[in-house]
């Protein structure tokens, strides 16, 4: 009773373990106790799901351990030196910057692009909306199916090219053109996302910006220069973020499921490094293999992240 | 206020209290079972989650357990995907299994991490194994032990589409019997369009799915080579030209002779399903496929077409005791064990499940090499190689990888195999340089 009123966590902390005393709490002080309590169970949670595990990771990318094993021997940098001398890794790793490249900046450039159309017109609205957001919350494994017999030898793809007089392409079946037909099934999926991202974040620039452009003559290329891009840019360095993100760990199912023999084939021409990681550890269990993949995976996007965020971010004041 | 404040650590404790007493219950109740030897001893049987063999499992244990009332099974079941991460950390933390069931493949995995012991050879005497089994389950003879024994095996067999041979003008009940009638079946039963795109293929050819095992176990023997060294050291196939025969004969179907595409209609299963295939080489194990999937398919099943020799490959799932399991538990084990390898259990397996019987004299009978689904793939089975896998995904990977040299990068044949036999003898140096 005679503490002060305004208990800090060490306070709490102290009072703990003198059970015995039983130091009576302010009705101020039993709140904070029980708000501090329901705070630290998702913590709990978050430790015992996300962080424990992470570390764990990085603990058996030093040691060599075949998942079955009892032993967990040390092997230093063993791991890492294994995987960069691995070509598979290294083409995983290329994959997946291809992956990220070509498939973020057309998700972005063609759904910003589909989101000005949008934007312009007034009848149908909903109902476009509602076409370019379908494929968005389609399943990922029966999209990935319908193309693969779209671009199988005999299918539909093929079928036109005949038709127009071009010669049937390998399409999956090629290590040049795999990776591009999955790419351009992901950025298909992902472009609804990107509109609704993009159409929210156009609702949110005043039109008298416009209107002001209009007045001095602008052409509507400038105004999408001057005004529409630079006071997008919050969204568009979300959008690139979310995008990259999701491009790491969408490739997975993508790939799986359309790649040749379900491996990121044919000649690994469209291998991502999680396709690889899932391969290494619970194909051919080397999981000590597989976790030093995954701190490089982690590294790779936290440089990514750490990239955008500085080079996409400006401040631009109207 | 107090009363909130105490409530909400007593709320802890208890959850605290409730986690740590549920393991100490466990183990108060395992120690019991051992400790008097009146009570029901309870072992535990582990295996894939495959619903035919689930509920057939169910079935057999009910039996068991009536005609054994000191013993009682429990059957766990985990996905195919996550079933050695499971053994992994169960077993350590005593609550995995007693008596599991493993591919074949894995089995060297599991004797070298120590989760098996030998099977007691008062009670599965060597001599009597390589007596009554077939050969192949010599695969899991490590170190001069028997660690598993099987209830069934699988092999390959030549599926084909009756109506599309009658269509060819073939005789549906005479299918190819040798490498070159299969050869020339297929440019017969393949169709092509006015733009030379295959619209039918005369041969299902997918290197991912059964292709690898086909050209592994059954053309190298065919031709007349050997897979494995007697050591399993060493990979033979370059010791005679039966090896790169068999993969110049394999590869010939979508390289030469044009009656097959990788891929086609997706994979081979689907081709052949759909009539796009007239032939493909498949498993038993697909029979319940192309019911379920396809029951209208007229087609038909012939051993492998051979050249001097004959071979198929076959594959199974097995059954071993654990480390761990001692005193009662290991005597339940031994009997549920012997009883999974009975003659009556393993002719159920084939008539529910559709795997063949483990024993040759089971297998063997009147009734089932006349039946036109199993006969094909029992007759086979005195013929059938399993391979010593090192690694089944890395071995497939390789020989994919040999197939897409030649055919995407236009790579000599010769050289894209003795890359093949180089890179997994590799493999090979590898392991049993580790062990």
């Amino acid at each position: 009773m005679n503490q002060p009123s305004q208990l800090s966590d060490k306070a709490i902390k102290n009072a703990i373990p003198e059970k015995k005393k039983r130091p009576k709490l302010t009705m101020k002080q039993s709140k904070y106790l029980f708000v501090y309590i329901c705070l630290l169970l998702p913590i709990i949670f978050y430790l015992g799901i996300r962080i424990i595990p992470t570390l764990y990771t990085f603990n058996i990318g030093f040691r060599e351990w075949n998942i079955l094993s009892p032993e967990k021997p040390f092997v230093g940098l063993e791991n890492y030196a294994t995987l960069f001398n691995d070509e598979v890794f290294r083409k995983s790793l290329v994959n997946t910057a291809i992956f990220i490249v070509i498939g973020v900046i057309g998700q972005v450039v063609i759904g910003l692009f589909i989101a000005l159309l949008l934007q312009r017109i007034n009848r149908f609205v909903g109902f476009f909306r509602v076409i370019y957001f379908i494929p968005y919350v389609t399943s990922i494994v029966a999209v990935s199916w319908v193309f693969r017999w779209l671009f199988m030898n005999n299918g539909f793809m093929n079928e036109m090219l005949v038709t127009i007089g071009i010669p049937p392409q390998l399409f999956l079946n090629s290590p040049n053109q795999a990776i591009f037909v999955i790419i351009g099934t992901m950025i298909w999926q992902a472009l609804g996302f990107q509109m609704v991202i993009f159409l929210a974040g156009l609702e949110n620039i005043p039109s008298t910006f416009y209107e002001a452009a209009d007045v001095d003559g602008a052409s509507p290329f400038q105004k999408l220069k001057m005004i529409t891009i630079p006071l997008l840019n919050p969204t568009i360095v979300f959008s690139v973020v979310i995008g990259s993100i999701n491009f790491i760990q969408v490739s997975f199912t993508q790939v799986v499921n359309m790649s040749v023999d379900s491996a990121g084939g044919p000649l690994h021409s469209t291998l991502t490094i999680v396709v690889y990681i899932y391969q290494l550890a619970f194909r051919q269990y080397s999981m000590g293999l597989a976790s030093a993949a995954t701190v490089v995976l982690f590294l790779f996007i936290l440089a990514l992240t750490i990239f955008q965020m500085k080079v996409l971010t400006k401040k631009f004041d109207y | 206020m107090k009363k909130s404040w105490f409530n909400a650590w007593l709320l802890l404790a208890i959850l605290f209290l409730a986690a740590c007493s549920e393991e100490d219950s466990d183990e108060g109740d395992s120690a019991e079972g051992e400790g008097t030897s009146d009570a029901v001893v309870e072992i535990d049987y582990w295996q894939y989650a495959f619903d035919s063999k689930v509920n057939l499992m169910d079935e057999l244990i009910a039996e068991f357990e009536e005609a054994n009332p000191d013993i009682k099974v429990n059957q766990t079941n985990f996905p195919y995907e996550q079933y050695n991460e499971k053994v992994a950390a169960q077993v350590p933390a005593g609550n995995g299994p007693n008596v599991i069931n493993l591919f074949y493949g894995w089995v060297p995995l599991y004797v070298d991490s120590g989760y098996l012991q030998p099977l007691p050879q008062d009670e599965f005497p060597h001599e009597e194994i390589e007596e009554e089994f077939f050969p192949m389950v010599e695969a899991t003879k490590l170190d001069d032990e028997y660690w598993t024994i099987p209830t069934a095996v699988r092999t390959l067999a030549l599926f084909y589409n009756k109506d599309l041979f009658e269509e060819a003008g073939l005789d549906p009940e005479q299918p190819p019997t040798n490498w070159d009638e299969l050869v020339d079946y297929s440019k017969q039963l393949t169709k092509r369009d006015a733009n030379d795109r295959l619209e039918q293929a005369g041969m299902a050819w997918e290197p991912s799915q059964q292709g690898h095992h086909w050209f592994r176990d059954a053309l190298i023997y065919q031709a007349g080579g050997e897979g494995l060294s007697e050591d399993r050291q060493t990979i033979k196939w370059d010791d005679s030209p039966a090896g790169f025969e068999a993969f110049q004969y394999w590869l010939d179907f979508p390289l030469t002779h044009k009656v097959a595409e990788r891929n086609f209609y997706t994979d081979d299963v689907t081709a052949f399903m759909t009539g796009h295939a007239a032939m493909n080489i498949d498993g038993s194990f697909r029979l319940g496929t192309l019911q379920n999937d396809a029951p209208d398919l007229n087609y038909g099943i012939a051993p492998l077409p051979s050249k001097n020799e004959e071979a198929t490959q076959s594959s199974f799932w097995t059954n071993g005791i654990t480390a761990t399991t001692e005193g009662a538990e290991l005597e339940a084990s031994v009997k549920f064990l012997k009883f999974l390898t009975s003659d009556e259990v393993m002719e159920r397996w084939l008539e529910e499940i559709g795997e063949l019987p483990a024993k040759q004299k089971v297998a063997q009978q009147d009734k089932y090499l006349q039946d036109e689904r199993y006969g094909a793939f029992i007759e086979q089975l005195p013929n059938a190689q399993a391979h010593f896998f090192i690694d089944e995904t890395r071995e497939r990977d390789l020989v994919i990888r040999a197939v897409d040299r030649v055919l995407l990068e236009g790579v000599d044949p010769k050289e894209a195999y003795d890359e093949l036999v180089e890179d997994t003898q590799a493999l090979f140096d590898e392991y049993w340089g580790n062990r």
